[in-house]
């Protein structure tokens, strides 16, 4: 359960730091009458949609965290067996990097105002994303065809589990971003509902690149040398 | 933070909200049944939630019939027995506890308490009643699957979970309850991002985190936690539905079956409670936390003094959320772990006594020369407490390892589970509803119907869970679905067990009292009129009552004060909303 503690760490350390900022050593019974602005009237006004995001994507952060524990729990077991990764998935990386960099693409375009070159932007980043499904589908079946079924053994189990779980959310993001993308060739959409829903797209493909990458070092080996490398610290630390 | 420039006399003017951010109900449909209003979401969450809970009422009652006479009703068999356990546990914690206090407290109190028009997203909101009531509806069909509901426990620890020999293992009934469960977790999602957004982004003008009712701090902080915990519950949910549909080993591990080996190797059925035990430790402060505010709340109400110690108040909630991440593996003490670990575990268990006493401590003192109002809410606080410190103390017992082994198989944590978070929660959510009902209909609850509720209930519960200590002192173990020859229970046990069962079945038949209250104040009660408390809090300041939709008429309240102005020195009456201005009241000030 490391992985997800640290996961809680990091999630608490946020919450200590934005408590921090709420004067919770105020003493409310002593002060009546001074009203201080509160939520949605700071400024720049943070938008409750965007919070909202920012808490799902709390989320859907403990989920990969506390799955990528389980990960590491059981591959203790002396049944865990190695899984070759595929070279598609390097292209199918490769893919979602660059969805996520037209995102953002747009999303500058959004802010400057320049219409034209977002509609492009977006359909490119909707394309991508979708690319990048298809080409974990086949990635899925190259690996079943050469044997690598999903019962045979627990890396298996947990790769096509991984990838499931992250294509879905990827697949949910889609849903938006079609949505976003659809609108921004309507024209007399609204600029500003626009801009937002761009925003939001962005930010949410940019996590789910961040967990693939996560991901992909997992299923690539490159997490276990790193778990490896804390291990040999935390034992150098501690003598016996 | 943006200066506010203030009017005359200390007054401000109140936040304009756009007409347009509001969702118009245009028909019957969209105005009662898909509702996009929180409040009508709540009446749906609790009316759902509560029927779920009378059923799993009746299965504790076919329990407990069994343990009293064994054998004497024959459709009770030991596979109906487990399944009667298995579904009273799994619908009473998360389908009636969360859902209750989630769902239905936190709708309908949130928007009002802090002084919104409506929940940020009534969309998903909506949504996430109807999810949820999906996830009821597959609970509820499990029963009429072939081969009935799973009987694993509410726990579902594999690899029983998923065999044979478990009633619903092979069959229908353990998909069903893994599917509703991850269900309803997506549907917890939808409503608990609303709750915390809400409290974060739909606060009135004025109302600061620390102006805010312990109720709302309460249902925040349980939200929080529920929505980082419940996805271990998802992801165990989806692994489990993996090993049991799909062949997979990431719990199962090399098992013969009915002298058949099966296919299932090296999995590790002690990831399963670590996941699961990583949600479910974290749910039982997700129950308490709003059952702690809304007692806070209760109390200072009806005690009309303010709440002692209120920074204390909120800072324990806020560490008691914290700890409880950290303590989930004393429930697996006897699952071979490294005793270290068990070392460490039982420190974190202890240590959250700490902010829970101060808690207690704080409504004790809350209580001490205050003007008590022995009204049906403040009955039910009080029973709360009582009841949580008793709970709770058996607590600090079973959080140590060594005390922990031997007892844990033992009625004595059936009895302290059911006193701290089953009856102590249960007792909460009754003073709740005697307290909001009249908020929410406009009409009082029927006093003496309400009387005869509280004593038969809170009398009868100590009647069922005291003596299953004593029980469980005796070695009784749990689970078992009827003891035969024992030499060390003696025959005490069994006339005790009967006691027991009658007191079940008197207390279980007493909620109809309450549910006949319920149906029968909402055409026959005492018209409540807006404020029969008297209470400060702004769900109380609504202009209407029912509040109307968008709860506060054409302006935003405006909130100047702390929530527990109760009898303060100098002023006219015994309490002084939220939203009065401090040039309205003369007080003097003691730093």
């Amino acid at each position: 359960m490391n992985v997800a503690l640290v996961f809680l760490a990091a999630i608490g350390a946020i919450i200590f730091w934005w408590l921090a900022g709420q004067r919770l050593t105020s003493k409310p019974w002593l002060e009546a009458s001074p009203v201080q602005a509160v939520a949605g009237e700071q400024d720049p006004p943070v938008l409750a949609v965007k919070i909202g995001l920012y808490v799902f994507l709390g989320v859907v952060g403990a989920l990969f965290s506390l799955s990528v524990s389980a990960y590491f729990m059981r591959m203790e077991a002396s049944d865990w067996g190695g899984m070759p990764v595929p070279r598609l998935l390097w292209v199918n990386t490769a893919v979602l990097v660059l969805s996520s960099v037209a995102l953002q693409w747009a999303r500058r375009e959004a802010r400057l105002g320049h219409m034209e070159i977002l509609q492009p932007m977006l359909a490119a980043a909707f394309l991508l994303a979708a690319l990048f499904l298809v080409g974990q589908i086949q990635a899925w079946r190259e690996l079943m065809s050469t044997g690598y079924v999903l019962a045979d053994n627990p890396a298996n189990s947990f790769f096509y589990m991984l990838t499931g779980l992250h294509g879905l959310h990827v697949l949910g993001g889609l849903v938006v971003l079609g949505r976003t993308t659809a609108r921004s060739f309507v024209a007399d959409a609204r600029q500003d509902r626009l801009r937002l829903s761009v925003d939001l797209s962005a930010i949410y493909s940019h996590f789910l690149l961040a967990v693939w990458l996560l991901l992909f070092g997992l299923f690539a080996g490159w997490a276990n040398d790193f778990v490896d490398l804390c291990r040999q610290l935390l034992n150098q630390g501690i003598p016996g | 933070m943006v200066e506010i420039p203030s009017g005359d006399a200390g007054t401000v003017p109140s936040a304009e909200v756009e007409d347009v951010e509001l969702y118009h109900p245009k028909s019957w449909w969209t105005k009662y049944v898909f509702s996009q209003d929180a409040k009508i979401i709540a009446v749906q969450y609790s009316v759902t939630a509560i029927s779920i809970g009378l059923l799993a009422l009746v299965l504790s009652w076919l329990m407990r019939l069994q343990l009293a006479f064994p054998g004497y009703f024959a459709f009770i068999d030991a596979d109906r027995y487990y399944q009667f356990i298995t579904m009273h546990g799994m619908i009473m914690v998360i389908y009636l506890l969360t859902a209750l206090f989630l769902g239905g407290f936190g709708n309908y109190l949130i928007p009002l308490m802090v002084g919104a028009r409506d929940m940020v997203f009534p969309y998903a909101n909506m949504l996430s009643y109807w999810i949820y009531l999906l996830a009821v509806l597959i609970l509820v069909a499990s029963f009429f699957a072939p081969g009935g509901p799973t009987g694993a426990g509410w726990t579902l620890y594999p690899p029983q979970a998923v065999l044979s020999g478990t009633p619903g293992g092979r069959d229908w009934g353990i998909l069903l309850m893994l599917s509703s469960l991850i269900v309803f977790i997506i549907g917890f999602t939808m409503g608990g991002l609303n709750y915390v957004v809400t409290v974060l982004q739909g606060r009135t003008r004025g109302m600061t985190l620390m102006r805010m009712p312990l109720t709302v701090w309460g249902i925040f902080t349980a939200t929080v936690m529920a929505l980082l915990a419940f996805p271990a519950l998802f992801v165990a949910c989806v692994m489990m539905l993996f090993d049991r549909l799909l062949g997979t080993s990431f719990f199962m591990p090399a098992i013969v079956e009915m002298g058949e080996q099966l296919q299932h190797g090296g999995g590790s059925p002690i990831l399963f409670q670590h996941l699961f035990w990583f949600f479910g430790h974290p749910e039982v402060y997700i129950v308490a936390l709003p059952a702690f505010g809304i007692v806070s709340d209760l109390i200072s109400t009806h005690a009309r003094k303010n709440i002692f110690g209120y920074r204390m108040m909120v800072w324990a909630i806020i560490i008691i959320g914290g700890l409880s991440f950290i303590v989930w593996a004393h429930h697996m003490y006897v699952s071979g772990m490294n005793p270290a670990f068990g070392f460490f575990f039982a420190t974190t268990t202890l240590i959250i006594a700490i902010p829970t006493a101060i808690k207690v401590y704080n409504w004790v003192l809350t209580l001490w020369r205050g003007d008590i109002h022995l009204t049906l809410p403040m009955l039910f606080a009080l029973a709360f407490i009582v009841t949580f410190v008793n709970g709770g103390l058996t607590g600090l017992f079973l959080g140590n390892v060594v005390v922990d082994v031997p007892l844990s198989d033992t009625m004595f944590v059936v009895a302290h589970f059911h006193m701290v978070m089953g009856v102590a929660p249960i007792l909460v959510i009754f003073g709740a509803i005697y307290h909001w009902y009249p908020k929410v209909t406009g009409r009082m609850l029927n006093e003496a119907l309400g009387q005869i509720h509280f004593w038969i209930t809170f009398l009868g519960t100590y009647a069922i869970f005291f003596p299953m200590h004593y029980l469980g002192l005796l070695g009784v173990p749990r689970r078992y679905y009827e003891l035969g020859e024992t030499a060390f229970v003696p025959p005490s046990a069994h006339t005790l067990n009967v006691f027991i069962t009658v007191t079940a079945l008197v207390v279980g038949a007493a909620q109809i009292v309450f549910l006949f209250n319920l149906v029968w104040s909402l055409f026959r009660g005492r018209e409540a009129g807006g404020n029969p408390w008297r209470a400060t809090t702004l769900e109380w300041q609504t202009p209407q009552t029912p509040p109307a939709h968008g709860n506060w008429g054409k302006n935003l309240p405006v909130v100047y004060r702390w929530a527990y102005d109760y009898s303060v020195p100098g002023a006219a009456e015994d309490f002084i909303p939220q939203t009065e201005p401090a040039s309205g009241v003369t007080r003097e000030v003691v730093a």
